[in-house]
Parts: structure tokens; sequence; C-alpha cells
């Protein structure tokens, strides 16, 4: 099957613009009679099912958590991009496009982000009205810090809780929806299939969470708003309940998964400390705004740090390398995601980590402190201060603006990141993978739709930061609610759709047996060890490098795996009662078949990009060598028990010029 | 480090509850919900029903964690979930007792799992500002006082956990209704239905069957964001005020 990807023809700057003008709508009469499913309540999945339900659409949303305002969007710290140039430093759309462009490898859509751009400023406004607090300026307008991978300021934010602030707005705008009766609100009910009627996605299969009942809901369309895989692998930041089901389960009837072995290896995350440990925690890429990346120049030096025997305090100024600043010298510490984790893997490969494991390098907000301190006392009208008075006022302007991140920091490690520089290791923390959608964010199938985290589309092989924010509220508020008339303004004479049809019913049955055969797993070994193994297999074989031998090895040890489960898993309690272990077990089950496929496409990746690094492939300073002649593809894997299908869609770029990402 | 734990274990809301004793190994580095997954873990290896408790995101932001330890929702520590209480504040030999919240409209569903979607609804009530996608004017235009705008974010970082309730003598959900009124009805974007907002909030409050605020003040010291009570002052002077004034 070939990828139509239904990009809109003209100018890139006039084809949204073009293509919402000129679109088949569905009438507001219509409206009412046709009912479309929101699977996830994140930032996606509230935006949109608030805005489906505000146009007239019959609305039903799902989330497996208690409330939909729990989602995992809520978590995001930093901010949100949007290319306002309220700052008047040269930003524009043209300009988050391609930092975009540029930032995700030259292996995303031209024609999908530069739309995102140019709805990026209206989130703004959107999110401003709803009540979100952003961060402010004395004179009453919009704040904003730099990001990653730009040399502009284009991030707005509240405190170290943008994703708290814009999630609550999206659930709130949600909640008004529910409240009026244009949105049904499924709280505690997972989706575990993905129903097609005559090759249409017409309806999902949901397990209720409290007791077990297996049902069918029916509608004209389904959107899958439910984030990334990340949990494959077992650590990562992401929530504990984040999984892949519902888009693997959408791969399992037929949807493409893209680009899999594209995920996001975030660089300032608090280091592993402990087998037991269940999730690691995240430290804000706004925290690379100030804080100083180094390790000791000296293996020695290091190694007495790893011992206890030093701290950082005692490594003079001339005996650090600030590698970043050494070797980016043009965005030092702000330099990408992948850059950045890559860069700190080096320096730990070299022996010169700075923890106990050896798997740490040192954020340093001395010389923040110093600076902020001095022009905090200038201010006040201090001329000359004091050491004491520049360090009080100067933790005093950080603790304004990091306060909540550095007290999260001492709160995981019981160290005092104002007195010692935070010990920080690169964790998994965003998959750009996911279900491929063509520009109207419909997958191969027809009908079904994915938004955010969960599609593939907008981030190519690398994520800037602040962006995933932008892209989950751009798809949910200004998106899907017009491309999804593509789909629905053909759909206007059919009626209501049954959910007793015979393909309701063999797809319910189905998932019964699935379940059940989980809920019978007398085995030996816990669903966690299981997970936890597949996560070291996934970290060891498909983390931040991977070598064409340890892919086939992953690929082979997590079939072993899969087939192990299935034999010697053990899942207590029954399956018609609330089941927090029965749950976790299906995700698992299905987590051990996207870890095969993310094998699969990082082997098929013969070049380096972004988030995907093939030791084979680089240069002599050790950076990433793409290959455009042969992979300039977006890679659309289609399931199969023995072996997947590639699928491919060309990238096509008319505007930008393929380069070598360069942040020297 | 060796610890006992007393935990309050229920099958549903029908059934008997009771408290169960266990041991368990802990190592100082640990959060407390760490320690529970080590629990759990040798509870199913030993084909025994874990201990049900919700948590989702482990770094006390989601506000899915829930569980009342030695009397105190959330635990010892001042301003911090459960999820981010750290073992480190244990000492080898303790007796830990931990139990679900214990509210009337928060019914309890198994062992520390209680439902919470009484909060929802009171959000469903009014806790919004209306405006549809696509209505906002620019960002900029309406320029707020930064030290507004902050007093509206320490409203607003609540988290919906249910502690306020849970540390109420009397169950109230004040502190919770009070930060979602503080939070918008201090915005110049969220001043045109304020009035109308309170009096619907407070409305579906009372019909969730939540009970009287008496200024005990144990919500905001178990608060794990620390929202102040100064919300409750306010949200009963709007109250009053929406209840004398005939315009909205």
């Amino acid at each position: 099957m070939s990828l139509k990807n239904n990009i809109p023809k003209g100018p890139l700057a006039e084809k949204w613009t073009n293509y919402k003008s000129k679109m088949d709508l569905v009438a507001p009469n219509n409206k009412r009679r046709i009912e479309v499913i929101v699977v996830g309540t994140g930032l996606a999945g509230a935006s949109a099912a608030a805005t489906l339900g505000e146009l007239g659409y019959k609305v039903k949303a799902y989330t497996f958590h208690d409330s939909p305002r729990r989602a995992h969007s809520i978590a995001a710290q930093g901010g949100i991009n949007a290319a306002k140039n309220y700052q008047n430093d040269g930003d524009s759309i043209w300009r988050l496009f391609y930092d975009t462009i540029k930032g995700g490898d030259y292996r995303s859509r031209e024609a999908n982000v530069h739309r995102l751009a140019e709805v990026s400023t209206d989130i703004i406004d959107q999110c401003v009205a709803q009540g979100v607090p952003f961060a402010r300026e004395y004179g009453g307008l919009l704040h904003n810090r730099s990001f990653g991978g730009v040399q502009v300021s284009r991030t707005f934010y509240a405190r170290g809780q943008t994703g708290q602030q814009l999630l609550i707005g999206a659930y709130q705008a949600l909640s008004r929806q529910i409240a009026n009766g244009n949105v049904t609100m499924y709280n505690r009910h997972e989706m575990l299939d993905v129903v097609k009627i005559d090759g249409k996605a017409r309806g999902i299969i949901t397990r209720n969470l409290l007791n077990g009942k297996i049902e069918s809901h029916a509608a004209h369309c389904v959107v899958l708003a439910t984030g990334g895989y990340g949990n494959v692998f077992y650590l990562s930041t992401n929530a504990m309940g984040s999984n892949v089901t519902a888009a693997w389960r959408a791969v399992k009837r037929g949807a493409y998964m893209a680009n899999p072995c594209y995920t996001q290896i975030h660089p300032t995350c608090i280091p592993v400390s402990g087998e037991y440990q269940s999730k690691l925690t995240l430290m804000s890429e706004s925290l690379r705004n100030d804080g100083r990346v180094w390790v000791p120049k000296s293996v020695k030096d290091a190694q007495a740090i790893q011992r206890g025997e030093k701290t950082g305090l005692d490594i003079k100024e001339e005996d650090r390398d600030y590698y970043l600043e050494r070797r980016y010298p043009a965005f030092g510490n702000l330099v990408p995601r992948d850059v950045a984790s890559r860069a700190a893997k080096v320096a730990c490969d070299e022996g010169k980590g700075v923890s106990k494991t050896g798997l740490a390098v040192f954020l340093d907000f001395a010389s923040a402190i110093q600076r902020y301190g001095k022009s905090a006392a200038l201010s006040q009208g201090i001329s000359d201060p004091d050491a004491g008075t520049v360090l009080k006022l100067g933790e005093k302007v950080v603790e304004e603006k990091y306060g909540n991140l550095f007290q999260m920091y001492e709160k995981i490690t019981g160290e005092n990141p104002y007195k010692f520089p935070m010990k920080i290791y690169p964790a998994v923390h965003y998959t750009m993978g996911g279900l491929w959608v063509d520009y109207n964010l419909q997958t191969n199938i027809p009908g079904l739709f994915a938004l955010g985290e969960a599609n593939f589309s907008d981030h190519g092989a690398n994520r800037l930061g602040a962006s995933a924010l932008m892209q989950g509220l751009a798809d949910g508020y200004f998106v899907i609610p017009y491309t999804i008339g593509t789909f629905l303004s053909h759909e206007i004479r059919t009626p209501m759709i049954s959910n007793e049809t015979p393909e309701f019913k063999a797809a319910e049955k189905e998932v019964k047996e699935r379940i059940q055969r989980l809920a019978n797993s007398q085995g030996n070994q816990t669903v966690e060890s299981f997970h936890r193994r597949l996560g070291k297999i996934m970290w060891e074989y498909c983390g931040m490098s991977r070598n064409e031998e340890g892919l086939k090895k992953g690929r082979q040890m997590i079939r072993e795996l899969r087939k192990e489960f299935y034999s010697d898993v053990y899942v207590p309690g029954s399956d018609t009662e609330y089941n927090p272990e029965l749950e976790k077990a299906a995700r698992v089950a299905d987590f051990l078949e996207m870890g095969e496929v993310m094998m699969l496409d990082a082997l098929n990746r013969n070049e380096s990009c972004g988030g995907h690094f093939r030791e084979e492939f680089q240069s002599q300073e050790g950076e990433a060598q793409r290959n455009d002649a042969d992979y300039t593809y977006v890679a659309a894997w289609e399931w199969d028990d023995e072996n997947p299908i590639l699928h491919k869609e060309d990238l096509e770029f008319e505007n930008v010029e393929l380069k070598t990402r360069s942040y020297k | 480090m060796k610890l006992k734990l007393r935990v309050w274990r229920q099958k549903n809301n029908q059934a008997k509850g009771g408290f169960e004793v266990y041991n368990v190994e802990a190592d100082e580095h640990m959060s407390f919900l760490e320690m529970m997954d080590v629990l759990n873990e040798e509870l199913i290896s030993k084909k025994k029903e874990p201990v049900a408790f919700e948590h989702d995101c482990r770094e006390g932001i989601c506000g899915t964690c829930n569980m009342v330890i030695d009397g105190r929702p959330h635990g010892p520590q001042k301003g911090t979930t459960v999820c981010q209480l750290h073992m480190r504040h244990y000492k080898d030999g303790d007796t830990i007792t931990i139990e679900p919240w214990r509210v009337s409209s928060f019914p309890l569903i198994k062992d520390l799992v209680v439902d919470r979607s009484a909060y929802d609804r009171i959000i469903q009530a009014g806790g919004y500002i209306s405006v549809n996608t696509g209505q906002a004017p620019d960002g900029n235009a309406i320029p707020i006082d930064k030290e507004v705008s902050s007093e509206a974010f320490d409203a607003a970082t609540c988290i919906g956990c249910g502690a306020c309730a849970a540390a109420c003598p009397n169950g109230s959900a004040m502190l919770f209704t009070a930060a979602k009124v503080a939070h918008l009805g201090k915005l110049p974007q969220g001043k045109v239905e304020h009035k109308k907002r309170v009096q619907k909030m407070v409305g579906q409050m009372d019909k969730e069957g939540f009970g009287f605020c008496s200024n005990v003040g144990a919500c905001e010291v178990e608060c794990p964001k620390e929202i102040s009570t100064e919300n409750i002052a306010m949200l009963n002077r709007s109250y009053l005020g929406s209840m004398l004034s005939t315009n909205d």
C-alpha cells in the first residue's frame, strides 16, 4: 500500500490557509448527528475533545485515569514555544519552522512543521484567555525564555509547571463541554482495541478498570491521543501508567507505526540510584539557560568524586571541562537534547562521571548565582556588595526562576543544589516516532486519527524543548477540528453506528480472550520483572547509541522474552475486578512487541540522525552522520508476527536545504 | 532498614476492611511508593494479593497518589506528595500506618484507592472560563500585574489530590473549590463569570456531600502544594457578595 501524505499543493506558507479555506465542512445540523471518539485526555486529547464538543459534534472521551486531569502532559515543566516575537529578537514563523526542521535533523515533513509554527501563536492567545497564568514582566506583559537548539527567546512558561497549567486549561475547557452535554466522559476506561467496519475505524473496545467489564463503543470516527511509548524502556521520565497499548492495538488492526526508533533521551534527569527504582525524574531543560554542564578534566579527580573523597566544590576552575561550551561554542549549554545527551555519555564513557555509579555529570549554578547576585545588588543600589550579599541575592533570583525544580531535586536526592552542583544524567523522555498520519492527522486506516505524541509527524528525529506542548495543543485546538472534516464530510448520511454489529462482537470476543489468558497466567515471575528486563534490553541495545550487532541481538532477546512472558508470568487477582497488575500485564505484553519494531527500525536506518545514533555512522569528532541519499524517508512499519513490513514515505524538502546540523 | 507496615486492606466498598501487618526491607534512597512496590513484589511472588494504591507521575504533580500515613495525608513532610516522600525520613525499626483518604464523598474502591470524581464534578459546575477555541484576543492584549498573576498561579497549582478534604475533620472541600475560584477570579479574564462561578461551584460542593468549613486550617497544613486558606476567605467574601448583589 502506498502512503499518501495528502499535503496540499502551493507555496509552503500558504498551504494551510488555502487548504482550510477550501476544505469540505460539516454543517452544524449534521455535526449534531455525528459521533467522535477521543481516546486520551492529555493536552492533545483534552483540547481536541473540548474543541470538537464546542463545534457541536457528539464527543465521547476516554481515559484510563480516574480523572482527565491526571494525563502525563501535566508533568511537563519548561514551557511552550510560539513564534510571537514579543521579545523583538528576530523570531518569526519561518524561524520556528526552520529551527524545528533543523532540530529534527531533517527528518520531518515541511508542510506539517510549517503549519505547527503558524498556529503556535494562536495557542498562546487561547491559553491566556482560558486563564493560564503564564510568567509576566513587571509591565504585565508575557515573559519568555530560551530553550535548546534556538537563538531566540520564544518559550512561554508558568514557573516549572507549564504542562500542569496548560493541561488544567484544556481540562477546564473539556469540563465545560462535559457539563454542557457535548462530551460524555468515560474515566477509568482503557482502550483495548479499534473496531473497523468496511475498512473504516468505527469504534473501540474498552475495559472498565473498576469492574473489568469489556464494552463496545461506536462512533463515526476515532481519534487517538494516547501519548508516547517511552515506558518500553521501563525507566523513563514518563508516568508509571503511560503506555503504548492504544496505539499498538491500532497497529495490530493495520495502522502503521512510523519511525519507532526515534526516541528522545533527555540530557538532564536525576541519575539512577538503585535497582528498585521505578521511574526517573526530569530536571527541566530551562535549567540549561543558567546551569553550566561540566565534568573534571582528569579521570583521577572524577574517581575521587566517585569514591566520595571529593565533591564538585573541590575541583578548581581550571581543572573543570565545560565540555558543551568547549565543543559547541555557538550554542554552548543550550545545544539540542540529543547532542547534549551524547556528549554526557561520551564524558562518562571516558571515566569522568561524577557519581558513585560513574553515570552522572554536573549541572552547576554557581556562576549564575554570582551573576544574578551582582546585578540584583546593583539594582538595589548596593554598588560594592560583599560575597555573602551577592550569594544571598543570587540564590534568591535562582529560586524565583527554578525554585520548584531545586526543591524537587533536593527531595529526591537529599542534596542541596544551591550549595553543591546538581548531578544529572540522560534518560528516556519522549518518543518522536508514533502512528503514521497524513497531513490531516489521519492514519492509513480511514477514520482513525492520531494526535500529539501518539503520532510521528512534526519532530523528525529529535524534538526541540518546549515543542511537545506546542504540538499537542496545535493538533487538538487548531488542526484536528478542521481536518477531521475531510473524513466526516463524507459521512453525513451515515446513521449512528451501532455497537452491536458482528465486527464489534468479534473484537469484544478477542479482547476478552486476551485478557482472560493474562488473568489466568499462573507462572512464577511478576509482570514488573518482565518489564524491567525488557527495559534493560532496550536501553542496552536501542538506547543512546546503537549498532547492527547489538540491534540484531536485542531483537532476538525480545522475542525470547516475549515467549517467556506468556509461559511464566504470574498475574494475581481476577479479570472481573479492579486489578492494576492485570492492567500492567496487558500493557507490558504490547511493549514486548513494540520493542521489537523499534529494534527493526533502528537496524534498517543505516545512518545517524537526531535521537537515533548508529555507532557505525559518525564523523571523526563523534557527530552524527546522516545519509540523505538513502534515508530521507519516513519508515512506516506494518506489523507481522514474523517479519514486520516496511513502507516508505519519501520526505521532500522544497524550502529548506539539507545541511549537516551544526551547533558549533 | 527494616520496617513494619500496618496497611488498610478492604476488598471493596461493601466489604469490611481492616489493618494487615507486613514487614518490609527498605533502602533510604527509595521513595515511599518504591517501598510499596517492594512490598507488592514480595506479596505477588508469594502469590498473595498486592496492596492496591494509586500513583502515576511519581513526581508530585499529577495528584493521583493518596495515602494517609501515620494519620497525615501524604505523610509527615511538608509540601510533599507521597510519591516525593523518601525513606531517608524513616529509621530502622519504625512502624508505619497506611490508610486511604477517609472522606464520605470519596467512596472507597479497594484498599487505598478511592473515587475522587466529586472534584471533577465541582470543576464541571463552573471551574472554567467560557471561551471557545479561536475566540481569544492576542495574548498581550490584557496586561496583568505580575503580582496578581503570581497569586493566581499559587492558587492554580492545586493538583486535585483530595488531601484537603482528607485532612479536614468535617471532610470539607473548601480549599479545593476556593483554589479554583481564586485562580480564575483574580485574573481579569475570569472576573466576568466570577459570581456565577462561585455560586455554581459552591452549590455542587454541597450537593456532593462535602462538610462545612469551620476554619480548622488542617487543609493548608497538609496540602502538598501549600495552598493558602486565604483563598477560602476570598471564596467566602465572593459567595456572600454574589448572594447580596443581583447583577452578575
